[in-house]
This record gives C-alpha cells, sequence and structure tokens, in this order.
C-alpha cells in the first residue's frame, strides 16, 4: 500500500529527527566538564535573584490569542479540503466556502469592535 | 507495501521482505535528512558573512578559507562547554525541548521535493503536513520556558507564544491559495501544477504574506521578539547553554533556509527548468531560487529595526489576517468566475502558456488592486496620526 | 494476527497512547500533565494513519499539539499557582466508581459493533475506495451532502470565538 508506505518513511523520520540533535549533545555530555555547584545552578546564575514562584498567574490576554487562534485553526482545517476540491466544485458549493469565510471574518470583526486584539 | 529498487535488490539478495523495506526507507530517511544537516552547517557561515558585509565588517575569516570552516570551530567550542541545568527546572521537558525544536524544523524537509525524481515522500496532504510538523516548534518554545523555571523565559516564551500563534493565520491562509490553484497539497503536483506559470505572478500577494509571516515564525527581524536581549535578556532561552543552546540556534538557522525552500516550491515554480529536467540542473535551480529568497530574508533582517511587541500584534491582527482572508476571497472569486466563462483551465498541470495567460493577468491586477487600496488606507491613517500629533504640538506650544 | 511492520506500529502507537494517558491521570503538576496528553493525542494520530486517514492525523496534530496545547498551557497559567501547588483528591470513592462506570460504557462501545452479529462487517483498509482530501472537500460543500453541518459547523465557531471573547472580557473587567 503506498500511503502506509509514504507513512512508513515519515514514521522513521519522526523517530530519527529527534535523534540527530540528540546526537551532538550526548558527545557534548561525553567530553565537557562536570562541575555544578550550589551557586552556578541557580535560576539565571550571575544575574538578579528570583524572588516567589515562577509560575504564577498570568493576564487573560494570552488565553483570548490562544481561543482566536484555535477557532481559526480548526476553520483552516475545514477550509483545506475545500481548497483542495475547489476546481472540482460546481458554484453553488463554491459558494458553500465563501460563506464560511464570511462567518470567520464575522468573528474576527466582532474581535476588531471589542479591542480585544490588541496589544495591552 | 510496495518494494521497489534498493528494496527489490535487497529481497532478492535473500534478506526477510520486511526487513528489505525497512533498510531501504532507512537509507531513504538518512539521505533525505542528511540534505538539512549538511546544509545548517554553512547556513551559519553564510549568515554570519552577509551579517558581517551589511554591516560593514569582514565576518568570520581566520579558521579556513574565507572562514568556512568556522562553524566547525563553534561546534568544537559548543561541544566542550560546561553545560547547566539550573536546579529549579524541570529536567525532563527542559532536555526535550531543544530536541523537539530541531527536530520539528528537520521533519519538515520529509515532504521537499529536490528534483523531479528525489524526495522523501510525496504525501498527499504535505501542505497540511508542514503546517502541523511546524507547529511543533511552538509547542517546544513553550515547554523551554516553563521548564527553565526562570521568569524571563517564561515571560519570553509566553510572549513569542502568543506571536507564533498569531502569525501562523496569515501564514496558512497564504498556504491555501496555491493549494487552491493547483488543487491538491502534495508539494510535487503543486510544483507540476506551475508548469506554465508560476504563482507569484498569480498571487504576488499571497506570496509576500507568506514571506512576511513565515519570517515571524522564525522569530527574525523585524519580528525577534523571541530574543529581545534589551527587553527579555534572551526569550525563552536564556537558562540553556553548551549544545543544547546550540540546538535551538541552530534549529533557527535551518528554519530560515526550510522557508525560503518552502516559497520556492510553492509560488517559484520549485525545480522546474524552462528546457529541460536533468535532476542535477533541476537541484541546482531550486537551490537558487531558495538561496535568492534566504538571502533577502537575511537582508531585512541586518537592516530593518525590531517592532514593539503591541506593533507586531497589530500588525498582525489588523492588517496581515484580514489581507490573508480577503486575498483568499478574491483569488476563489476570480478564477471560479473566470472556470465557469471557460477563460481559466480547470487543471494548471496539463494547461499551456496561452490557457493560464488570461487567468494570471486578472488575478494580478487584482492583487495589486488590493495592495493599492490597502496603502491608500496606511497613507490616511498615518496622516491622521500625524495631523493629530501636529494639533497636539501646536497646542502645547500655545499653551506655553 | 501477522507480525509485520504494521502491526509493530499499532502496537507502538497503542503504547504511547495509553502512556500518555497514564502520565495525565497520574500527574500532579498540570503543565506536564498537558504535555503527556499531548503524547498520547500524538500516538492517537499515529493510530489514524495506520487506518490510511492521514488527514485526520494530520488534523489532530496540527490542532490539538499545534492549538489545543498552546491554549491549555495558557488556561494553566491563568489558573492561580496551580501548577506548583500539590492537589489531592479527597473523595476518592467517588472518583473510582465514575470512572469504572464510564469505563464500562466505553468498552461496551468498542466490542458491541464487533461482536454483535448484524455489526461484524470487517472492513479491510485499502487503496481502492479510499477517500481522498478532494472527495471529502466535495462532501463537504456539495448541496446534497454535508453542506448543512459544514455551514453549521462555522456558525458553531464563530460563536465560540464570541463567547470566549465576552467571558474572557468580563474576566479582564474584574481582574483590574
Amino acid at each position: 500500500m503506498d500511503i502506509l508506505n509514504n507513512w512508513a518513511f515519515v514514521g522513521i523520520f519522526a523517530v530519527m529527527a529527534p535523534v540527530f540533535p540528540a546526537l551532538p549533545i550526548v558527545i557534548a555530555w561525553l567530553l565537557r566538564p562536570h562541575k555544578p555547584n550550589v551557586l552556578k545552578s541557580q535560576t539565571y546564575e550571575c544575574g538578579v535573584e528570583t524572588v516567589g514562584d515562577t509560575w504564577v498567574q498570568f493576564r487573560v490576554q494570552y488565553y483570548i490569542y490562544g481561543l482566536i487562534f484555535l477557532v481559526f485553526d480548526v476553520e483552516m482545517v475545514l477550509l483545506f479540503p475545500w481548497a483542495v476540491a475547489y476546481n472540482r466544485l460546481d458554484l453553488f458549493a463554491f459558494a458553500a466556502g465563501f460563506l464560511f469565510i464570511f462567518l470567520l471574518a464575522d468573528g474576527l470583526i466582532y474581535a476588531w469592535r471589542k479591542d480585544v486584539l490588541a496589544w495591552k | 507495501m510496495d518494494c521497489p529498487g534498493l528494496c527489490e535488490a535487497l529481497a532478492n539478495g535473500g534478506v526477510n521482505l520486511g526487513l528489505a523495506q525497512f533498510i531501504s526507507l532507512f537509507i531513504g530517511v538518512v539521505l533525505v535528512s542528511g540534505v538539512p544537516l549538511v546544509t545548517v552547517i554553512f547556513l551559519i557561515w553564510i549568515e554570519r558573512k552577509v551579517a558581517a558585509r551589511i554591516q560593514d565588517r569582514i565576518g568570520p575569516n581566520r579558521v579556513g578559507p574565507f572562514g568556512l570552516l568556522q562553524t566547525f570551530a563553534d561546534l568544537i567550542k559548543l561541544l566542550i562547554k560546561e553545560d547547566i541545568t539550573p536546579t529549579a527546572a524541570d529536567r525532563l521537558l527542559y532536555n526535550a525541548a531543544p530536541l523537539v525544536s530541531f527536530a520539528s524544523v528537520v521533519l519538515i524537509w520529509a515532504i521537499v521535493p529536490f528534483t523531479p525524481y528525489h524526495y522523501g515522500v510525496d504525501l498527499e496532504i504535505g501542505a497540511l503536513y508542514f503546517v502541523a510538523v511546524a507547529s511543533l516548534g511552538t509547542l517546544a518554545i513553550m515547554t523551554a520556558g516553563w521548564a527553565s523555571n526562570n521568569k524571563y523565559a517564561l515571560l519570553g516564551a509566553f510572549r513569542v507564544v502568543a506571536l507564533l500563534v498569531s502569525y501562523e493565520i496569515p501564514l496558512v491562509f497564504a498556504l491555501m491559495v496555491p493549494v487552491m490553484l493547483a488543487g491538491t497539497m502534495s508539494m510535487v503536483d503543486i510544483i507540476y501544477a506551475q508548469s506554465s506559470m508560476w504563482f507569484v505572478f498569480m498571487s504576488p500577494l499571497a506570496m509576500i504574506l507568506f514571506f512576511i509571516s513565515s519570517q515571524a515564525e522564525t522569530g527574525r527581524a523585524p519580528f525577534d521578539l523571541i530574543e529581545a536581549e534589551s527587553e527579555l535578556v534572551a526569550g525563552f532561552n536564556i537558562e540553556y547553554s553548551g549544545m543544547k543552546f546550540g540546538m535551538f540556534f541552530a534549529a533557527e538557522f535551518l528554519h530560515v533556509f526550510t522557508n525560503g525552500i518552502l516559497l520556492t516550491i510553492l509560488f517559484f515554480g520549485g525545480w522546474l527548468f524552462p528546457l529541460w529536467n536533468e535532476p542535477l540542473i533541476a537541484f541546482a535551480w531550486l537551490g537558487l531560487k531558495a538561496s535568492v529568497l534566504y538571502f533577502i530574508s537575511l537582508w531585512i533582517r541586518n537592516t530593518v529595526p525590531r517592532m514593539r511587541i503591541d506593533q507586531v500584534m497589530w500588525f498582525n491582527w489588523f492588517r496581515l489576517v484580514p489581507i490573508s482572508i480577503l486575498n483568499l476571497l478574491a483569488v476563489a472569486f476570480l478564477v471560479k468566475v473566470m472556470q465557469e466563462l471557460g477563460l481559466a483551465p480547470r487543471d494548471l498541470a496539463q494547461a499551456t502558456l496561452g490557457e493560464v495567460l488570461p487567468m494570471t493577468i486578472i488575478l494580478f491586477l487584482s492583487n495589486v488592486a488590493i495592495a493599492i487600496g490597502l496603502l491608500g488606507q496606511v497613507r490616511s491613517v498615518g496622516r491622521e496620526s500625524r495631523l493629530a500629533t501636529e494639533t497636539a504640538q501646536t497646542a502645547t506650544a500655545v499653551g506655553d | 494476527m501477522e507480525f509485520n511492520f504494521i502491526t509493530v506500529a499499532f502496537i507502538v502507537f497503542s503504547l504511547i497512547t495509553l502512556g500518555g494517558a497514564i502520565g495525565v491521570v497520574t500527574c500532579i503538576n498540570l503543565f506536564r500533565g498537558t504535555i503527556w496528553l499531548m503524547v498520547s493525542l500524538f500516538g492517537v494520530a499515529g493510530l489514524m494513519v495506520l487506518l490510511s486517514a492521514e488527514f485526520l492525523a494530520a488534523v489532530q496534530v496540527l490542532v490539538y499539539i499545534g492549538a489545543i496545547a498552546i491554549l491549555f498551557t495558557f488556561a494553566v497559567m491563568l489558573t492561580r499557582s496551580i501548577t506548583s501547588d500539590k492537589m489531592r483528591f479527597t473523595r476518592v470513592w467517588v472518583n473510582v466508581i465514575s470512572a469504572g462506570i464510564l469505563f464500562v460504557l466505553f468498552a461496551l462501545g468498542v466490542i458491541y459493533p464487533v461482536w454483535v452479529a448484524n455489526a461484524a462487517t470487517h472492513f479491510p483498509v485499502t487503496d481502492a475506495g479510499l477517500a481522498t482530501t478532494t472527495d471529502l472537500g466535495v462532501a463537504l460543500v456539495s448541496g446534497s451532502q454535508f453542506v448543512l453541518p459544514f455551514e453549521v459547523a462555522g456558525l458553531l465557531l464563530t460563536a465560540a470565538m464570541i463567547g470566549a471573547i465576552v467571558i474572557a472580557r468580563d474576566a479582564d473587567d474584574e481582574g483590574n
């Protein structure tokens, strides 16, 4: 089967891809000095000492970007088959894709109006 | 599964069929992945040399002829540098992040067609595979920032991830234009669809959008908030040292060239050479076009100042995203109308130059129209803001 | 079951999926839990490839690992210092019973169609008759097939976006 043959290649590639960067790191691990001490292993070594916890609460702004991106991502995934089939579509089917993109643009315009996309 | 070429020879030679398939695939993987791995060594040299020349310096010139061996010297340095893992870091994720980051770029090369006959795989969903694999890099950056347990790193990672996901939207919409014109997501078929006309002439706007957003995806100037040295120290990779830092670095260098080659495939006709398709010439032609685009990317990187994060975000959400949607709609609409009128061919791979010419001209003009409208709008916004500032200044001057 | 490349791949992807899932439920740290979830979903993408559903597999990686993972980490960082707290569930019995019921339901869902006589049709995965992405695209927008669900999905996504903006804006205003 051709598809599985292709994907077997991708599968082996995916296994090998992290090995390439791992190799020099392992070689470096063999060659380099290992002399950690308490001061050297501090967070932000040789800078200002950190105060408090790093993993604190972040602003909701990031979450909004993430969510809008997710919505766009899902819509784009649904649009890809439409784009691939584009040359074979009749006018009705083509208009259906257009309507879909307009709905997406609607959401974007709403986000503009509510001014959530500007970085504050 | 098929078993052609080397695999067949091995199987005939008495090797187990499954093993023969595995060996032939494995050799293929090593050959294909060897290209980016060898390229990246020279890319670092080119990058430094170009940056130096633009800044009126000489650049690396001591190690080897023209400093060509500088990268190897750097490599040796990185290998013998002590690699510090902070005690507070999440060790597992901290070590995994650079691997995923580099792998996500190398994985893209699986679908890059080097010549008509030499490529890793020709996936039916090639374009989607590229987007999916590239998005792994974003997760790697997030993981690196979080696992470092450093405030600068986490803040840098958060900012940059917000930036990367935002710029992925125009990237994918721009990518959809060649996919739509070619009617396929396979990289090889996208190239063949350009046999009579490059897609860059049909939709220059999509090419520019793809170029800008891929520049942002690599975290290069003017979008280099990834390592805004003066603001975030070094961003997500501040706690990394030695070879692990080197891997993030190499991934970035490779990513820039990978974008150049993808741009060539999607918009500049890949390896299609006008007269003859000898593999070697095809490969050189592809490499030449990719190198020119790569050089333009370096040129921009070294001459344009960094934008502020709010400007970067504004530029994306209020300019790139709407333009990319508008461009997609315009191209889709015009091509469909022309197809219905019989002015545009339905299969570009079989079409002659005469058949695609009317379609190309109309699409090109529509793109120019969008661009002119956009520039006019930018101009009026700029004038308004300038007038507002001037009025405010006069008011204060009078007040004094 | 014959032992070949596909079988090995199936076993590996199943182990990745299950291992990731176990990682999710045993991890106290929420961020690590997210990463484990992505490992598990990556395994599922591999299983989809084995079923020749390559489009779905790419979508799985793109949407889940590319977008949902990012969203989850942003969401995790929204919750105040939850990532460092050692959270413990106190009502063990409720969890055990509900998990048990869910497991039985899902297991039935998997076993039922295979064992009941009528549904036990075996679908061999072959290239012939395999739907391509083009077929999917045509089916999604052609009037006689799935155009209504397609547009409803678009509407739903727009609604999701607007809802998210409204809720997040309220939260933001209260925060300030």
